[in-house]
């Protein structure tokens, strides 16, 4: 007989729960009548990422003291469980997006169980303690994110959206996997812990390896030069899907590089930190200046998600304590400025049955004054204005630079954020500036109907986006508690 | 009781605007409850100036509450003498601009009376920050309701004018963003009572660029006519009579209290570039086709002016320029909304268009003449005292900017005589109708009482210029340990740059009376 390995079910409860209500949804598809199918799974979708939530919390609570466990496959520590409270809380409020969007009833359950199995995939992901596991988790979200993208085959574009999402995620992951293979050659190591102690500097197979690695995980930050199937991908995806792709993966990706080149590569740290930071001035120019070319809103954002992608690479780039706690912290605010944009773009999607631009933007300000109000503080949030948790994000990032010594990292970071003012206000300045009537876009038929999900969601993202604003110092506290679990 | 003050003026118009966007009061409420809450304001400002010790250099009224320890990084308000001058200026222009909207009837009301009132309390929060990232908090914070306020309720080139209004203004303040960073990270903290001086030229232009942007200074005015011409009568007020002195106050708070060896390393161009803003602006007045465009690029020359007496880093100078500061701030009020109440009877701002309103209109004859006179500084008038301190101040850094002061004076004449004349005198414009009233009850009402302040400080400039602060300590103790200003006086002034920063701090007492010796002598 095999002994496997010890388990510590506790610590993989919040995956576990997720993958138990991905197993309730699709019983719900066979077994639901059809009437109640699309309250009921998204009832069960929302229950699992609330339990996931719950877990992760108490494993947060639970989890001072960092251990790889179940044969050193995974990671419990706070690193880890602040990332799945971060991606349930995402999941949590995607379900709220969700449950206004006009999809057929036959399929509404699996987009649920997609939505469950994704969350759970990045939950596992997060806590992912070597190469194999690493790849595993990967997938998992991935491809549960291919067929959620696919998933509304009415929507013109959506086929096309998870399609080229698919071709290149598989390229993402085959670089991801190569590159793992190569440092595995090099080390003879899986665990991050080993490569990292295994490691010899200046490996010419190493460092390929670690390059592909970062590639890899790239793709999956949507960073440039790695972003080219974002734009797409966001813009045909149905838009509470785009939300739940811009902040839980940016949350996995982000936090789960930062984790493998701190506790794999801390010997090429000088080459790595000089990769991620081209790779996040690329992301910031790039992502800006295409920004700016965009009359699509959810392409708009999309290119936005880039450049904030490199905003968040700049912590990782200083690779340093402060860094850290700089990415935790940046990430609640911008998960909670995503979804709230994507939501109040749904809203504006559902009532015009219409991709939504800038032009049809016109007028949402004065008609929906919660929405219009709501997607402005969004907007001056990514902005990195004040009374927003998006400023004093920025502030951490560039007090990170600083401390590494990299000033000229800051001022590009700076350079992003002016260009990045003539887009985010160009949206503010269509919704309140430009009158609906003088477009002659209004929608007919009076007020749209309320969507009570999607306004309780706008809500919460509205409350975390200024919250974070004023209650900068337990926030941090949790960042630093989850910064201590990795190796500085 | 007394450190509650400065946050109750910070957070009580705040509280307004909250009020005014979620309570669902009658919208004829709106603009009633608006004027009562800035009204209100004017009242605990009151009573601070009231508890107010001018004769203490320290931080008053202040109040401490940590926001994230790990930065080092605080609510810490309170105010210095001129500090609370300034706020003193912005609660009064915010009333008068809440009462004139009230009384033209805003479109939206909520919405408009909401972000005038946030518009006050982060302009009264700008001045009251004694910690760097609020300090930039709140100064961001003021450009989102001037967006919308210019972008919504503006005339038909608002789109336009925001535009260059926001791109010019958040490219200076990010460059003063990453001095902060540098700057409060070097320090090791962000509480400006607590951080030292720094010798760093890169960070000093940060600050000063950010300011020269918002005040503006030539050259960096692009943002200036457009934003002035298309704003509500009583925004473009708030823009020129309070949100300019925001970044005088930031030059005199950080830029040359926190950095005394740049400020003194650039007080060469510094000076060229106000004299330059000083001259070009008052010409760009004097040929300015309309009422608005006359008053804001009268703005850019005071601006120039009030950067001369910051620079002139004496006695003289600040005390001239922070009264200078309040003038300014009330007479460009008084003129902007009387440039409104001219633009709604005639609907027209175009002088060409104006003219021969005095004729049966004695109201609006009588005051935007007396006005008009004090703006061009004549003896007696509160300018005339804030102008003269300056040039005081100034012609003991070198004779040659007093003089390019002097004639910017006679160019002050000269455009403002030309703008009476052209709206008030001459034949009766086309724009001009006889059914065009004189200026009503209501109007008088928010007017007189600017009128009133402006005649009192006339009649008693010292109230400001001699309580700016206690014999030349207030700034050197506010630079925090070691910090202290590089200034002296007269031809002391190269050994002053070069002696121990410490004997500087108590240089300006020495000289203050011989200083002002020397100016009365030279101007004869």
């Amino acid at each position: 007989m095999i002994h496997g390995p010890h388990v510590d079910w506790f610590a993989i409860s919040p995956s576990l729960s997720l993958l138990a209500a991905t197993a309730a949804l699709l019983m719900v598809a066979v077994f639901a009548p059809r009437a109640a199918r699309r309250p009921v799974s998204a009832l069960v979708c929302a229950a699992g990422f609330v339990v996931a939530l719950v877990f992760a919390v108490v494993l947060d609570d639970r989890s001072a003291h960092g251990a790889a466990i179940v044969a050193d496959a995974i990671f419990r520590d706070r690193w880890a469980a602040t990332g799945q409270v971060l991606i349930a809380a995402c999941g949590v409020v995607a379900v709220l997006i969700s449950y206004g969007e006009r999809m057929r009833e036959e399929n509404i359950a699996e987009y649920y169980a997609l939505l469950a199995a994704a969350g759970a995939g990045m939950a596992f992901f997060v806590q992912a303690s070597n190469l194999m596991t690493l790849f595993l988790g990967l997938e998992w979200f991935s491809i549960a994110l291919y067929v959620l993208c696919a998933i509304d085959i009415d929507l013109v574009g959506s086929l096309e959206a998870g399609l080229k999402y698919l071709i290149i995620g598989a390229v993402g992951s085959a670089t991801l996997l190569f590159g793992s293979a190569l440092v595995y050659g090099a080390t003879g190591q899986l665990d991050f812990d080993r490569i990292g102690a295994a490691g010899r500097g200046h490996d010419s197979l190493l460092v390929l390896g670690l390059a592909m690695v970062i590639a890899g995980l790239a793709f999956k930050s949507s960073a440039a030069p790695f972003h080219m199937w974002t734009p797409d991908a966001y813009q045909g995806a149905p838009t509470p899907v785009t939300a739940f792709m811009a902040s839980a993966t940016k949350v996995a990706a982000l936090l789960v590089t930062d984790r493998l080149l701190l506790t794999a590569f801390p010997r090429d740290e000088r080459l790595w930190t000089w990769a991620i930071a081209g790779i996040a001035i690329a992301s910031l120019a790039i992502g800006n200046i295409a920004a700016l070319a965009q009359r699509n809103v959810k392409r708009l954002l999309a290119y936005s998600s880039v450049s904030h992608a490199g905003f968040m690479l700049i912590p990782i780039a200083a690779a340093n304590a402060l860094g850290a706690r700089a990415l935790v912290y940046y990430l609640i605010p911008y998960c909670a400025m995503s979804l709230g944009a994507f939501a109040v773009v749904a809203a504006r999607e559902r009532e015009l049955a219409a991709p939504v631009t800038l032009d049809n933007l016109a007028g949402l300000g004065w008609e929906r004054p919660f929405l219009g109000v709501s997607m402005w503080v969004f907007m001056l949030g990514f902005l990195g204005f004040p009374l927003t948790g998006g400023f004093i994000g920025k502030f951490y990032a560039f007090a990170a630079a600083y401390e590494h010594g990299w000033w000229w990292l800051i001022v590009a970071g700076v350079a992003g954020t002016v260009v990045s003012a003539a887009y985010y206000l160009a949206v503010v300045r269509s919704m309140f500036m430009r009158d609906a009537r003088e477009l002659q876009l209004a929608p007919a038929g009076g007020s749209p109907p309320r969507d009570r999900p999607l306004e309780l969601a706008v809500s919460i993202c509205l409350v975390v986006t200024v919250g974070s604003f004023f209650a900068v110092q337990p926030l941090i506290d949790v960042a630093h508690a989850a910064a201590r679990a990795l190796p500085f | 009781m007394s450190h509650w003050l400065t946050t109750i003026l910070i957070v009580l118009p705040l509280a307004g605007a909250l009020v005014v966007w979620l309570a669902p009061l009658p919208r004829a409420w709106v603009g009633s409850l608006a004027t009562l809450v800035s009204l209100l304001e004017v009242g605990v400002w009151i009573i601070a100036l009231e508890r107010f010790d001018f004769g203490s250099a320290a931080l008053q009224l202040a109040q401490q509450h940590p926001w994230f320890r790990d930065l080092g990084v605080s609510y810490h308000v309170g105010e210095f003498a001129f500090s609370l001058w300034l706020v003193g200026l912005a609660c009064v222009c915010g009333a008068a601009a809440s009462a004139y909207a009230w009384w033209v009837g805003r479109e939206r009301p909520r919405a408009y009376f909401g972000l005038l009132l946030f518009l006050e309390g982060a302009v009264v929060g700008v001045f009251s920050a004694q910690d760097l990232l609020l300090f930039y908090a709140f100064f961001e914070a003021m450009l989102i309701p001037l967006y919308v306020l210019i972008g919504v309720w503006g005339g038909a080139g608002r789109l336009g004018a925001t535009l260059k209004f926001v791109v010019y203004t958040v490219a200076g303040s990010l460059l003063m963003l990453v001095a902060i960073v540098v700057y409060g990270l070097q320090q090791g903290s962000f509480d400006l009572t607590k951080t030292g001086t720094s010798a760093n030229d890169w960070l000093f232009l940060g600050f000063a660029l950010a300011f020269a942007v918002k005040a503006p200074l030539w050259p960096f005015h692009g943002w200036l006519p457009d934003a002035y011409r298309e704003a509500p009568a009583e925004v473009s007020g708030l823009l020129s009579g309070v949100i300019s002195k925001v970044a005088a106050y930031g030059f005199l708070r950080i830029a040359i209290a926190k950095f005394p060896g740049p400020a003194h390393d650039f007080r060469v161009p510094i000076l060229v570039l106000a004299s330059i803003g000083l001259v070009y602006g008052s010409l760009l007045a004097f040929r300015a086709p309309d009422f608005r465009g006359v008053v804001a690029y009268s703005s850019l020359a005071q601006m120039g002016l009030i950067t001369f007496g910051l620079f002139a880093a004496n006695d003289l100078g600040f005390d001239g320029a922070v009264l200078q500061m309040v003038n300014h701030g009330l007479i460009t009020i008084t003129l902007f909304l009387l440039a409104g109440m001219v633009e709604r009877r005639t609907a027209s701002g175009q002088l060409s268009q104006l003219g021969g309103m005095a004729r049966g209109r004695p109201a609006l004859a009588t005051v935007l003449m007396t006005v008009g006179v004090m703006a061009l500084a004549v003896p007696l008038s509160s300018n005339f005292a804030g102008e003269f301190l300056i040039l005081a101040g100034v012609f003991q850094q070198y004779w040659l900017w007093a003089v390019v002061g002097a004639a910017a004076i006679v160019l002050a004449a000269m455009y403002m005589l030309r703008l009476i004349s052209a709206v008030l005198h001459r034949a009766v414009g086309p724009a001009v109708s006889e059914a065009a009233l004189d200026l009503r009850g209501g109007e008088l009402a928010v007017v007189v009482p600017l009128l009133a302040l402006l005649l009192a400080l006339s009649a008693w400039p010292a109230a400001v210029s001699a309580r700016v602060y206690p014999a030349g300590q207030a700034l050197a103790l506010a630079a925090g340990p070691g910090g202290a200003l590089p200034g002296a006086c007269g031809s002391a002034a190269l050994a002053a740059a070069e002696a121990p920063r410490l004997d500087a701090a108590a240089r300006p007492l020495a000289c203050r009376s011989a200083g002002r010796a020397d100016a009365v002598g030279a101007s004869r």
